[in-house]
């Protein structure tokens, strides 16, 4: 973790070794419930950690303490993505692991952090690789993520899931698969929403895609409550041409950042 | 777009390191001479915002020419200070960045004032040509130099430059100045005296467009052709055929277009030659009509050796009456977008542009707006300004303030309370909220118990407030003291906020009456605690406990019926516990409750008998 001084200088300020594999991913917690991170790893864990305001003496030294609140145990295989919900939801994580099962947890009080509970287990049939929340706080909007997966398997299969809240089931579903996404996806990012209807979202895959979807009107059958959307794509880009591995919105999303294996960082506006 | 890079964490090298870049663009907004730019620019921009729209037609049209000049003046003051900066500089690298910040100030106040001319003046033929001289002469400096060496030499006439001088003079249409320097070489040779004699009275008759209604353009266009066809017959005549540079001179006069090229070193740019060629040609030029001669002049001038650079594909754009393109070209050639907002900005009260909205920044002017404000946000203060930008746009500037304004990091308390007063003057209640939960959480996290209370009781966070008191609470308990007594002393109708909030006021004040002596109101606040509910049941032992200083003065506090009371809540509260409970209490809390009893016993007797005797008291 790195600190920013007072006169502009980045400073690292904590290291630390503790997952047993690879760390994929590392995220942040809304500064509203604290300094709080998430990490998720190949050993199958996710954790969450809260920064501890320590000695004077350590911060005279430049560091800072993190202890871990919780370990989620409840994958049986790599961990692939950790991401707090937007904060009107409340202190909520969702993860995704290599067998395809996106978990989602909470923890009811949000002055302790070392109490979650698995909410809600989705299983998407496919290895996912990064999940999305859409920050929209609208009310007409329901909580939804996007699943991305990197599965290699030769199939058509879409690449990208919608999954949204359904209020009456209280439970999340399936809403729609990008269809056009036939490739391994590394890296998904719904924009910030700015009063839009409709959302935008960017997927890293062997290009950089960005697509559309508005939302029609909500079917109100039985088991429904489910919004069907309209897709478009409004860009591909292939300029990094190779792998795109991470995309990334602006706090307007006006622009977007993607990496890729061509080494090069790319700005879109 | 520049992109400056720096490498953040530890420096060691090494393959295990890891390192992380930190890029950034917008880096303008960082250099401090450019400060006072942003800065006056923001003043004239709300001016501008808030101006009278009820003013119709000329005095319209002077108030936005006279914001326009304010511009303008703007930039000249920056670049003076940038040119300062430049030449106080030490460093050659930086001393190169404030050259290159000069240069590109200058064009942009060239641009400025051109459109400023075509656009917000939108001058007239006639006028148009004047403003067009003074543009030139403003922003072609490059002779200035000379001009001053040969002026100031002692026998001007003499001076090897002199003729290029004159030259210059005529090219600017600066009549009066060339004659006066040609009036100097006359006195110096007396055989040509006829021939000065003649160009001196060509010069001074040129006819030229006057700012005032005095002549109508076709009276001035009438004088104009009859000059020109007496410096016509003067010229075949050979009058001055035995001094070339005074033949040179009035081919100029006449507009001859070989003539002028001639002298390019003189005009170094073609939008001079533009100018001169229009002067002598075509001195009533119509607005429309520039793109044409535009054109043509770039053309001769560059003529095929060079290709047009940016600054002249602007120019071009902006003779070509081609608002948009302008702002399109400024846009890719500059690296920030504090020119094309304001420009464009004033050009939208100009009402010259047509509204085509662009679904993503509802029409150009707020598009350009916001981006020049979001750029002002990732600076440590230049980001107020970026506010009222905001707040200038009806479409989108509120959510974008929004967004932005979350992200300020707040590293003061002076700097969360200026945020904090931005949004509650604009009802951004969620934002509110928001900061003032972060600020909250930072306090607790730090332990500053005041600071977090204070700040949850701002943000109208109830759960918070209990959370806080109840931490409150437990200090009390642990240290047998509070912490910040004055905040707790003064919270006023706030204290209604939480339960748990009321009870840590209701409770110091407790202990304020205790201290001040005033026994039977600290007595009856005590009681009214437990039997109102408003004390939690965790804490009645602590209650009943401060009881016992006040059952155990000389005089009796505590009347009969309270009495009553008390022993009824020192009941709840033991009743409550199961027999294993009691077991399990260690002998400090028996021996507690045990006390108690004693006391209110005591105290019963005491106060029976009091209240039965005649007196009462």
């Amino acid at each position: 973790v790195w600190d920013k001084s007072e006169n502009g200088d980045w400073h690292c300020t904590a290291s630390w070794k503790t997952h047993s594999g690879s760390v994929w991913r590392v995220t942040w917690a809304h500064p509203e419930f604290g300094q709080v991170l998430a990490s998720c790893s190949f050993d199958r864990t996710a954790a969450v950690w809260e920064e501890i305001v320590g000695e004077s003496n350590d911060k005279l030294r430049g560091q800072s303490h993190w202890v871990k609140r919780t370990t989620l145990v409840d994958s049986r295989t790599s961990v692939t993505d950790v991401k707090f919900a937007p904060k009107h939801m409340g202190l909520m994580l969702a993860t995704c692991s290599a067998d395809g099962v996106v978990r989602i947890y909470e923890a009811p009080d949000v002055m302790n952090l070392s109490q979650w509970s698995l909410q809600h287990e989705i299983s998407c049939k496919l290895s996912c690789s990064c999940i999305s929340w859409n920050p929209s706080s609208s009310r007409a909007h329901s909580p939804m993520i996007a699943v991305g997966s990197d599965d290699n398997s030769p199939n058509i299969l879409a690449k990208v899931q919608i999954y949204e809240y359904n209020e009456n089931t209280r439970k999340y579903a399936k809403a729609e698969a990008l269809m056009t996404v036939t490739d391994p996806v590394h890296d998904i990012a719904f924009a910030p929403n700015l009063g839009r209807s409709f959302h935008i979202l960017a997927v890293a895959t062997k290009d950089v895609r960005i697509f559309t979807l508005k939302p029609l009107r909500k079917e109100l059958t039985s088991s429904g409550g489910l919004t069907k959307f309209e897709i478009h794509i409004v860009a591909q880009f292939d300029n990094h041409n190779s792998q795109v591995w991470r995309v990334s919105w602006n706090i307007t999303g006006t622009v977007l950042a993607s990496s890729g294996d061509d080494g090069c960082v790319r700005l879109w506006k | 777009r520049a992109l400056t890079g720096c490498v953040a964490g530890g420096g060691e090298g090494g393959p295990s390191s890891s390192r992380v870049f930190v890029v950034r663009r917008d880096q303008d907004i960082y250099i401090q001479t450019l400060r006072k730019l942003f800065n006056e620019s923001h003043g004239i921009f709300i001016g501008l915002q808030r101006s009278e729209e009820e003013l119709a037609g000329k005095s319209r049209k002077a108030q936005l020419v006279q914001v326009s000049k304010n511009y303008r003046s703007v930039i000249r003051a920056c670049m003076e200070d940038m040119h300062q900066a430049a030449i106080s500089a030490r460093d050659p690298a930086l001393h190169s960045q404030y050259s290159t910040q000069v240069s590109i100030l200058s064009a942009m106040e060239l641009i400025w004032n051109l459109c400023e001319i075509l656009f917000v003046e939108a001058a007239a033929a006639g006028p148009l040509l004047l403003r067009l001289l003074d543009w030139v002469r403003l922003h072609v400096c490059d002779v200035d130099n000379m001009v001053r060496e040969v002026l100031s030499s002692e026998n001007p006439s003499k001076h090897e430059l002199f003729w290029n001088v004159v030259d210059v003079f005529v090219l600017q249409g600066r009549m009066d100045e060339a004659r006066h320097l040609l009036s100097k070489e006359a006195g110096a040779n007396p055989t040509s005296v006829n021939m000065f004699k003649i160009l001196d009275d060509l010069m001074k008759k040129m006819p030229v467009p006057s700012l005032g209604n005095t002549q109508t353009l076709t009276e001035m266009e009438l004088k104009w052709q009859h000059w020109h066809e007496e410096c016509q017959r003067y010229l075949q005549d050979g009058t001055f055929a035995s001094n070339s540079h005074m033949e040179s001179i009035c081919k100029i006069l006449l507009g001859d277009e070989d003539a002028i090229l001639e002298k390019k070193e003189l005009m170094t740019t073609w939008y001079h030659f533009l100018v001169t060629r229009l002067l002598y040609s075509h001195p009533t030029v119509k607005p429309m009509e520039l793109r044409f001669y535009a054109q043509a002049c770039m053309d001769l001038f560059l003529g095929g050796e060079s290709s047009p650079e940016p600054l002249d594909t602007i120019l071009m754009a902006a003779f070509e009456f081609e608002m948009h393109q302008v702002i399109k070209e400024c846009s890719i050639a500059l690296s920030n977008w504090w020119f094309v907002a304001h420009l464009t900005d004033l050009l939208d009260h100009c009402k010259l542009l047509q509204s085509h909205n662009l679904y993503f920044g509802s029409n150009m002017r707020e598009f350009l707006l916001l981006e020049y404000a979001s750029g002002l946000f990732s600076h440590h203060s230049l980001w107020q300004l970026g506010v009222d930008y905001f707040d200038h746009c009806p479409e989108y500037g509120r959510v974008y303030l929004e967004l932005h304004i979350e992200r300020i990091p707040l590293n003061t308390e002076q700097k969360a309370l200026k945020v904090l007063r931005i949004c509650e003057q604009r009802q951004m209640h969620e934002q509110v909220r928001s900061i003032c939960k972060i600020m909250a959480m930072k306090a607790l996290r730090n332990n500053r118990l005041g600071s977090a209370l204070s700040w949850s009781i701002r943000a109208k966070d109830a759960a918070f407030a209990t959370l806080i008191s109840d931490r409150f609470l437990k200090d009390y308990c642990e240290r047998g003291c509070f912490s910040d007594l004055d905040l707790i002393d003064n919270l006023g109708p706030s204290m209604l906020l939480s339960d748990r909030l009321t009870f840590l006021g209701k409770y110091r004040e407790f202990h304020r009456l205790y201290g001040e002596k005033r026994f039977s109101e600290a007595a009856k606040l005590l009681l009214m605690l437990m039997t109102a509910h408003i004390a939690p049941c965790s804490f009645w032992m602590t209650l009943l406990t401060d009881a016992l200083p006040l059952l155990e003065q000389k005089e009796v506090i505590f009347s009969a019926e309270q009495t009553y009371e008390l022993m009824r809540c020192l009941e709840d509260l033991t009743a409550g516990k199961s027999d294993k409970q009691k077991f399990q209490d260690d002998d400090v809390e028996n021996m507690k409750v045990e006390m108690l009893r004693l006391a209110l016993a005591r105290n019963l007797a005491r106060v029976i008998v009091k209240e039965g005797t005649l007196d009462g008291s």
